[in-house]
């Protein structure tokens, strides 16, 4: 296997109740590489991020994911956080009662006051502030979710995967978000950046396109934006989030069909 | 102020040169710390406080505002502590109770008297650190004067073994614009059996916020009965309870809210969370008889959330640890 190869993906294929989320995913992540994963709503973006992190629910029934030239396609989630992998959730969870500096401090090999202070730092939130806040619904949603990025990279894992880490109510503004992710790849962090902004992978070196439960494309950053601009968004625009196809009722060739979608 | 008490320490020299005296209040105090407390706290001059083992009454010191009695009964403690009209206190009063042998029944029967205006806060520790068959028994009874404040917070320590049976029973009156706080915890070491009965009544404008968490493990029981009666117009009240239980532990929550006057708003809100063959029930009891008067209830069982656990395993803990981080940070 080529060394240079952190994370593959060969044929991976889940089945969530009720529909195939994931058809046959292939996928690679180099080690330093910040990698954008763009598709559409239900395009199978969280879906992936949840596979790869082990997720309860999220075994996939073929294909197999390969991290380090080990196969972790059964391994559990604490195996895999242990190998150095982990997973930044679109919508994170809230603790009662937890800390932030201590809900940081958990995923860090040597914990810190130091670095507690300087990942919060990172996402622009005072430690003074934040250190003794509760981890709990009484954060706002920006708050919670530069929370989790500060998590993330305080534990400096080998790959991070951050799922929409632009989305929320009280947003993180872009160059935070791109700031973030270079510090994290100057740490020797890998990322795979999960978005359905194209903008976003501006932050990127490398960049795959996930539409249908696959990846269709991967190029340069400027390539997948242009094509995901040109061709993924005025679908979206038109049809809504995917799935379009025949367990949607075969939207998108009804769309297609009646001229509405070139 | 004034004090009856035959063991009033701060009173007898003679009494702290007493090696007996000596190894019993240090003994206790280890135990205090080992319930969070914090022995030197209870050393110093400006700060009211009661340290009583079993039924000896090792140290007592009240302060300008806050009168403290405590006699020695056959099996425990009767106290009173009286706080003065519009008395203000910088610090809690610090309480600590325990026993440090094996077996044995310890009955505090206290009384707070809490005067028109005055604000103050009691830290309660109680610690059985060698528990194996003992029983713990308390009876309270409070008055919070008018527009008075008390906020009481009891941590307990009862060992690993789980031999221990504890049963406090509270009533308290809250007068009109008081405020009544209490926060019971019980969340390290074993549970044993315990049974928190507390009835409150809440005259006009006043305040009552009853909280109580506690983790079984092991075949603990725990047991909590809570009423609280909102009689007087815009009387609040809130029961918060959080219990988590693992293997047999059993968990039986029943509060009660009663509306009983016009503007009077009370609600219960019980989370209780269940591991292995464990068991927890919740039983809310709404009683409304004023049109005016709004009494709702919220309760959440079962398991942890899958998703804080993932989270949790994403930063590399496994399950367990997962589960206790979540759990700990519930019952914090």
């Amino acid at each position: 296997m080529d060394d240079s190869v952190l994370l593959r993906v060969e044929d991976v294929w889940l089945r969530r109740p009720g529909a195939e989320v994931l058809r046959g995913v292939d996928l690679t992540v180099r080690r330093g590489e910040v990698h954008a994963l763009l598709g559409l709503n239900g395009s199978g973006k969280t879906s992936l991020a949840l596979t790869l992190m082990g997720a309860g629910g999220y075994i996939p029934e073929k294909g197999r994911i390969i991290f380090d030239g080990r196969d972790i396609t059964q391994l559990s989630v604490t195996e895999r956080a242990r190998l150095g992998l982990t997973l930044a959730w679109q919508q994170p969870a809230r603790f009662e009662g937890l800390p932030t500096a201590d809900y940081l401090a958990l995923g860090m090999s040597n914990p810190s006051r130091e670095r507690v202070e300087e990942a919060l730092t990172a996402v622009a939130l005072s430690p003074l502030v934040y250190m003794s806040r509760t981890v709990n619904s009484a954060l706002s949603g920006g708050e919670r979710k530069r929370i989790e990025l500060a998590a993330v990279y305080a534990m400096q894992p080998r790959l991070a995967i951050l799922d929409e880490p632009d989305s929320g109510v009280d947003v993180l503004c872009i160059n935070d978000v791109i700031g973030l992710i270079r510090r994290m790849a100057d740490e020797g962090t890998s990322v795979l950046l999960i978005t359905h902004r194209d903008e976003m992978a501006e932050a990127a070196g490398v960049a795959s396109l996930i539409c249908g439960g696959a990846v269709v494309n991967t190029g340069t950053p400027a390539e997948v934006r242009k094509y995901f601009a040109q061709r993924c968004r005025p679908h979206g625009d038109l049809l809504g989030s995917q799935p379009w196809g025949a367990e949607a009722g075969g939207t998108y060739e009804r769309v297609v069909s009646e001229g509405g979608v070139r | 102020m004034s004090s009856r008490s035959p063991s009033r320490v701060e009173s007898s020299i003679l009494q702290q040169r007493d090696p007996a005296w000596a190894r019993e209040y240090e003994a206790i105090l280890k135990a205090y710390e080992q319930a969070g407390g914090r022995p030197d706290i209870l050393r110093t001059p400006r700060v009211a406080s009661a340290v009583i083992s079993g039924n000896q009454v090792l140290a007592v010191n009240a302060i300008d505002g806050v009168e403290i009695e405590a006699e020695e009964q056959e099996n425990g403690v009767r106290a009173r502590i009286v706080v003065a009209p519009g008395t203000k206190l910088e610090h809690p009063v610090h309480l600590c109770f325990g026993m440090i042998p094996s077996e044995g029944l310890q009955e505090i029967v206290s009384e707070f008297e809490i005067g028109e205006g005055a604000e103050v806060g009691f830290l309660a520790h109680c610690t059985f650190p060698n528990a194996l068959d003992l029983k713990h028994v308390m009876d309270a009874r409070i008055h919070v004067g008018p527009g008075a404040t008390m906020r009481y917070s009891e941590a307990h320590y009862h060992g690993a073994e789980g031999g221990i049976e504890v049963l406090p029973t509270t009533h308290a009156q809250i007068d009109e614009g008081g405020r009544l706080e209490s926060d019971f915890s019980l969340v390290h070491g074993r549970v044993g059996r315990l049974d928190i009965q507390t009835e409150v009544d809440v005259a006009a404008r006043g305040t009552v916020e009853l909280v109580a968490k506690a983790y079984g493990s092991a075949d603990d029981e725990i047991h909590v009965s809570e009423v609280v009666r909102l009689n007087g117009e815009g009387a609040r009240g809130l029961t918060k309870t959080r219990a988590a239980v693992r293997d047999r532990a059993t968990s039986q929550i029943y509060t009660t809210a009663e509306g009983n006057a016009p503007g009077s708003v009370g609600h219960m809100d019980c989370t209780e969370v269940v591991r292995g063959e464990a068991m927890a029930r919740n039983v809310p009891i709404v009683v409304v008889r004023d049109d005016r008067a709004r009494v709702t209830h919220e309760a959440a069982i079962g398991s942890v959330s899958q998703k804080e656990l993932e989270t949790l395993m994403a930063r590399g803990l496994d399950e367990e640890d997962a589960v206790d981080i979540i759990i700990r940070g519930m019952l914090a």
